[in-house]
């Protein structure tokens, strides 16, 4: 069945730059060779947590929102859990109002940004 | 003269009468339909200063969006949004 989720995942802050964008390119060649559609992506970048993990207390953030298969949710968690720069990851079916709130919230702030362009 | 006795019996302070305010639901009334839990901001108005959920009887939340809550809040504690365990959160 094909439904929309959001995967929350979180690496460790030790990477570099671009060590990191080779991480989150990764997850998304895996999905994209896996049939699925990526709908949104965004990166929180390096933020603090609530409590440390793995004796780390920052991380990197980062959000993907896709449609695919039920099946190959499974197969991304296992890929992120082998995957050791991975420290926590987080996947979300959602529900209509989940996409709706998504979307409203993603248009609210280009509206935001198109603002703060005019005001230039 | 029945009169001015009933009149007489007055009070040092004003006697408060308790209105109870009524409780509602947020959601309900706000028409919210889905909870972020990447919100914490949001989700901080339903913990406690230790990071526990607080009870529906406080917060006034419908048992509806009450679980909606709670999973927001649990989902949040695991991506190290918000803390299990935490000491003068507020």
């Amino acid at each position: 069945m094909l439904r929309q989720y959001e995967t929350v995942f979180i690496m460790t802050p030790v990477l570099s730059e671009e060590q990191m964008k080779e991480a989150v390119s990764k997850f998304q060649d895996y999905l994209k060779k896996k049939g699925a559609e990526i709908v949104f992506e965004d990166q929180w970048g390096l933020r603090k947590m609530a409590y440390p993990i793995q004796k780390k207390s920052t991380g990197f953030y980062h959000l993907i929102e896709f449609k695919a298969e039920t099946q190959l949710v499974k197969e991304l968690e296992l890929e992120m859990k082998r995957d050791e720069r991975v420290i926590r990851f987080l996947t979300v079916a959602m529900d209509k109002h989940a996409i709706a709130y998504n979307e409203k919230k993603r248009r609210e702030k280009e509206a935001a940004k198109e603002a703060e362009e005019e005001n230039k | 003269m029945a009169n001015q006795q009933s009149s007489e019996i007055r009070y040092l302070a004003p006697i408060t009468v308790d209105i109870k305010k009524k409780k509602y639901c947020r959601f309900k009334k706000a028409g919210i339909k889905y909870i972020d839990y990447k919100d914490a901001n949001f989700l901080l108005k339903f913990v406690n200063e230790q990071g526990k959920i607080l009870p529906r009887r406080i917060t006034g939340t419908s048992v509806k969006y009450q679980r909606k809550v709670a999973k927001a809040i649990k989902r949040a504690r695991h991506l190290a949004i918000m803390p299990y365990v935490a000491d003068l959160l507020k």
